[in-house]
């Protein structure tokens, strides 16, 4: 069984603040994280290699140099191997240009490290919130998918998918080659051990530039190959001006609710 | 004269540093309050690769330095002290006298297991009529041939309820006095061996401490841990070793009380102020950070000096002496200047303060580190 | 593709009973208001099996024209299946701008359609604009959970498609419907479909977790203390009618499943009222709901955050003040 796991490196959203003043986001100083949903596709991979030991999971970041501490991350929790793809080339990539140059990364990694059986990714990027590049992905490389996947494990020659849906959950049979993205599961991803650590510490990562892929459509990636482009961006208003209610009890508090939305016709 | 974690080590700390946060720290009051065992955290841990952090990887060690285990320490303390003890007991008073004078084949049987963290390691020698006096031993080995058998009992052993292997010493010659002791390496299941009552305790409340009663154990020839008569030695050196972790958890806990009090006192407002503007509260909070970093050095010191095989049972002494008085004396400062508020469990503060006293009397009181450092100097 | 026509196209997701989702409906309000700006006509596209329900309701609530795609393969969604159908729609028929409800099928759907069409997509908006000029959708959206708020464009591709909150725009009044209706035979071959739906499993209690199409929402988050902290909850949202919230704190406590988690990691919702109780109002819980129409809060702590989203907030004990809130309730529904 050979895996790839699909990670972004992203500034951690909860650490996020707003310029009072300016109103503009400061994002000095927040710590740059492995997407939460990333890691849970890659605790996905891992238990699956945990039960099918002669499992291979790889993991592939686009992004800075700098995402090579968000791969090295992936190393010391579950990952064997890592390759970052980083051009400046790739720069303002929207999803579609994304999807598209991460599509000839697996091409080429896979002559390499051989086929993948799998693609696993998050659901989504918690600073982008798209949910797209999974998907497109898939569609690129013409394979099934299964989306908001909370585990996965081998059935024969199928995958079956535990899949979050608004009644409950479903499991959901998909054969290889497959991309499945994945939701937040009810356990908790497993934390890095100190031997992996250490030996993700030496690990060379191999980058994949701009001239990585000869045969890439130039006109397809990049701000200019990208379909959509952000016309602006801007702090949202809060909302003002709500009422505070705050009676002597939580009787009399209960009770001035209720007058101010039944008065209001809100029940 | 570096007493600096490199990257390497740094990394390590990183990483158990966002471990704590996640599933240390949220469960302290917790443990403290029902004087429960974090069992499930030693078994992370254990995942982790933090049970047999200085040992090597060909017994299931970490492979890592010294001084990363005691920053290791340091680090859980901060967030739990009770966390900290139980992996301190494990691999400074249980794994490290397996590592050093156990033969090849108890290592294999016992240190592969203990580093791996599949079981939990605790050490036996105090007793109820010999505890700072330990040479007054009771628990008596019988040698029968081809095996031993041990009669008498333990008190205050840590880790107690949940370990499968125990380091525990006895009298092999009654006349030899402290020359007559031997250790002994025991499983929990040995015939004749029992776990006796938990202790309710002031700190540390979710550590297991508890007493060990042997009633015609019988303990296989083989688990002689060390030469016949010379289980003093292992135990003295052993506690040398334990009291650099001790001190580290002192440490943790008086960091951990600063810096919660620092951010306390930046928020209380009286007389119109926040209390932190109060040149009292600046001052009390400097002086409790100088003499906190003076013991770090003594702390780092003795680790590096154990790292490299240099003479540091003085070292560790002065270390743990510091360590735990200065402990004991910022979490009662700290504790004065949070008030009320910090006088509540709503705050952790008052835990802070009963679990440093303990170090102040585990692994040898303060009294007995005195002993340690004046007989070094000569002083007779 | 270039587009062949400028009609504007809302894809009108539908439940397995033939019925639409509220979200395709919603859609049409901003799509009449869109497709008047871009100058053709609003179409709803029904995808489903035995939809003459979905079809009715598109066609009450604005709807110029309906393409319909009807058949036994489309009774449960799968990517495939209707992936095949919408972009075999599109080609055919080549709309300039295209909506898609932001639903766990939307958001699947979207990309893999998007992507075969090699057009640009905008996920998850939440305002809606039509440059007269250019007839470029202006499609905003939030993104780093909800810190900030992007307009997108789709200039040179056509045609441009977003997914859309559900609860964001309402409904329309009911008016005498006039579409014309086109049936498009498309038939999708079983192999054709690579998943296969192996079990379903309903949650335990099999009470309704459908958040993101519930009108009311009440939610506990930490304050609740523990999972029979929910009963006073459960006993309000059951009186009016309501879904069961929660936020991430009193999920990864394990107190509720987390089919209820509102927020970043969880649902998007937009209900007419939502009622969050002992909910410090994290900004990650606050992006899941802030398009509400009206949001209680009910909090011990007056400086909570959620207090400043809050229509009206109560600074209270949740476990005094749900209980006397759901007996006035009760009350005067006699």
């Amino acid at each position: 069984m050979n895996i790839l796991v699909c990670v972004k490196q992203v500034p951690d959203t909860t650490e996020i603040k707003i310029d009072p003043v300016k109103n503009t986001l400061i994002r000095e100083g927040v710590p740059s994280i492995v997407n939460p949903f990333d890691g849970y596709a890659l605790e996905a991979a891992a238990r699956i290699k945990d039960k099918n030991p002669d499992t291979k999971i790889v993991v592939v970041s686009m992004g800075p140099p700098q995402a090579t501490a968000a791969l090295k991350e992936c190393l010391s929790i579950a990952a064997d191997k890592a390759y970052l793809v980083s051009g400046r080339t790739f720069g303002g990539s929207d999803t579609l240009a994304t999807s598209y140059i991460l599509y000839n990364a697996v091409k080429k990694i896979e002559e390499l490290e051989g086929k993948f059986d799998a693609i696993f990714c998050g659901k989504q990027a918690i600073d982008g919130d798209t949910a797209q590049v999974g998907p497109e992905i898939a569609e690129h490389l013409g394979y099934p998918q299964v989306t908001y996947g909370l585990e996965a494990e081998l059935d024969g020659d199928m995958l079956k998918v535990k899949k979050e849906v608004e009644e409950g959950v479903e499991i959901i049979g998909v054969k290889f080659p497959c991309l499945v993205t994945f939701t937040k599961p009810a356990w908790d991803p497993r934390y890095p051990t100190v031997k992996r650590k250490l030996a993700a510490n030496r690990a060379e990562i191999p980058v994949l530039g701009d001239d990585a892929f000869p045969d890439i459509d130039s006109s397809r990636i990049g701000l200019k190959g990208s379909p959509t482009n952000v016309k602006k961006t801007f702090v949202p208003q809060r909302k003002t001006g709500g009422v505070k209610i705050q009676e002597s009890d939580g009787r009399a508090s209960a009770q001035k609710l209720f007058e101010l939305l039944s008065g209001a016709s809100i029940i | 004269m570096n007493f600096h974690f490199n990257e390497e080590e740094q990394e390590i700390l990183d990483m158990l540093h966002d471990f704590c946060l996640k599933e240390v720290a949220p469960k302290a009051a917790e443990v403290d309050e029902n004087e429960r065992f974090p069992e499930e955290t030693w078994h992370k841990l254990a995942d982790m690769g933090m049970m047999g952090v200085p040992f090597a990887e060909e017994y299931g060690g970490a492979g890592l330095t010294y001084l990363n285990y005691i920053g290791i320490c340091e680090e859980l303390a901060k967030h739990c002290a009770t966390t900290s003890v139980m992996v301190s007991a494990h691999t400074s008073l249980c794994c490290w006298p397996i590592s050093q004078y156990g033969t090849e084949e108890q290592k294999q049987k016992y240190l592969s297991k203990l580093c791996t963290g599949e079981w939990l390691g605790a050490f036996g020698l105090t007793e109820p009529g010999a505890g700072t006096d330990a040479a007054m031993q009771k628990t008596i080995a019988e040698d029968k041939g081809d095996h031993w058998v041990l009669n008498g009992s333990k008190i205050f052993i840590t880790n107690a309820g949940y370990a499968n292997v125990f380091v525990v010493f006895a009298m092999t010659d009654k006349s030899l006095g402290t020359k007559g002791i031997s250790a002994f390496i025991v499983e929990k299941d040995f015939p004749g061996f029992k776990v006796g009552s938990h202790e309710k305790k002031m700190g540390i409340r979710g550590s297991s401490t508890c007493e060990l009663v042997f009633e015609d154990c019988i303990v296989p020839k083989e688990n002689l841990l060390g030469e016949l008569n010379k289980g003093f030695k292992v135990a003295m050196t052993t506690l040398d070793g334990g009291r650099i972790g001790i001190a580290a958890q002192a440490l943790g806990i008086a960091q951990a009380s600063i810096d919660e009090c620092v951010k306390y006192t930046q928020e209380r407002i009286q007389f119109g102020r926040r209390i932190s503007q109060f040149q009292n509260t600046q001052f009390q909070l400097a002086d409790m950070q100088a003499k906190v970093d003076a013991a770090r050095l003594l702390v780092y010191r003795a680790a590096q000096a154990k790292q490299d095989h240099e003479p540091h049972s003085h070292l560790a002494a002065m270390a743990k002496l510091v360590a735990s008085e200065t402990a004991s004396d910022v979490t009662r400062r700290t504790l004065q200047l949070t008030g009320g508020y910090g006088y509540t469990r709503e705050y952790p503060f008052e835990r802070m303060m009963r679990d440093a006293k303990i170090t102040e009397i585990y692994e040898g009181t303060s009294e007995v580190q005195r002993m340690v450092i004046s007989g070094w100097m000569g002083v007779k | 593709m270039e587009a062949k026509t400028k009609d504007l196209w809302v894809f009108v997701e539908t439940n397995e009973d033939g019925t639409a989702k509220n979200v395709g409906i919603e859609l049409l309000t901003p799509g009449k208001m869109m497709a008047g700006k871009q100058g053709g006509q609003l179409v709803a596209v029904v995808i489903g099996s035995g939809v003459d329900e979905a079809v009715k309701a598109a066609n009450e609530h604005g709807a110029d024209k309906i393409i319909v795609v009807d058949g036994p393969e489309f009774k449960h969604y799968t990517t495939d299946a209707y992936a095949i159908a919408l972009v075999s729609l599109v080609e055919k028929y080549g709309p300039t701008s295209m909506m898609i409800g932001a639903t766990n099928n939307g958001r699947d759907l979207g990309p893999r359609v998007s992507c075969r069409l090699n057009t640009g997509l905008t996920a998850d908006c939440t305002a809606l604009d039509v440059d007269e000029e250019t007839g470029n959708v202006a499609w905003t959206r939030p993104a780093f959970g909800g810190n900030l708020m992007a307009t997108i464009i789709c200039p040179n591709h056509r045609p441009q498609i977003g997914t859309v909150r559900p609860g964001v725009f309402k409904k329309s009044d009911a008016v005498e419907g006039k579409a014309e209706i086109v049936k498009e035979d498309i038939h999708v071959a079983e192999e054709q479909i690579r998943t296969q739906v192996l079990e379903i499993i309903k949650e335990m209690d099999s009470e309704n977790v459908d958040l993101e199409g519930a009108e009311i929402i009440v939610s506990g988050g930490r304050g609740v203390g523990g999972p029979e902290g929910f009963e006073p909850i459960k006993a309000l949202a059951k009186e009016l009618g309501a879904t069961v919230g929660a936020s991430r704190a009193a999920v990864d406590a394990g107190w509720i499943a987390h089919a209820h988690q509102v927020g970043q990691t969880g649902k998007t919702v937009g209900p007419k009222l939502y009622i969050a109780c002992g909910i410090s109002g994290a900004i990650q819980h606050i992006a899941g709901m802030s398009s509400s129409d009206v949001v209680v809060a009910i909090n011990k702590d007056p400086d909570a955050p959620i207090f400043d989203v809050a229509d009206y907030g109560v600074v209270g004990n949740l476990f005094e003040v749900l209980p006397v809130l759901t007996e006035e309730i009760k009350k005067a529904r006699g």
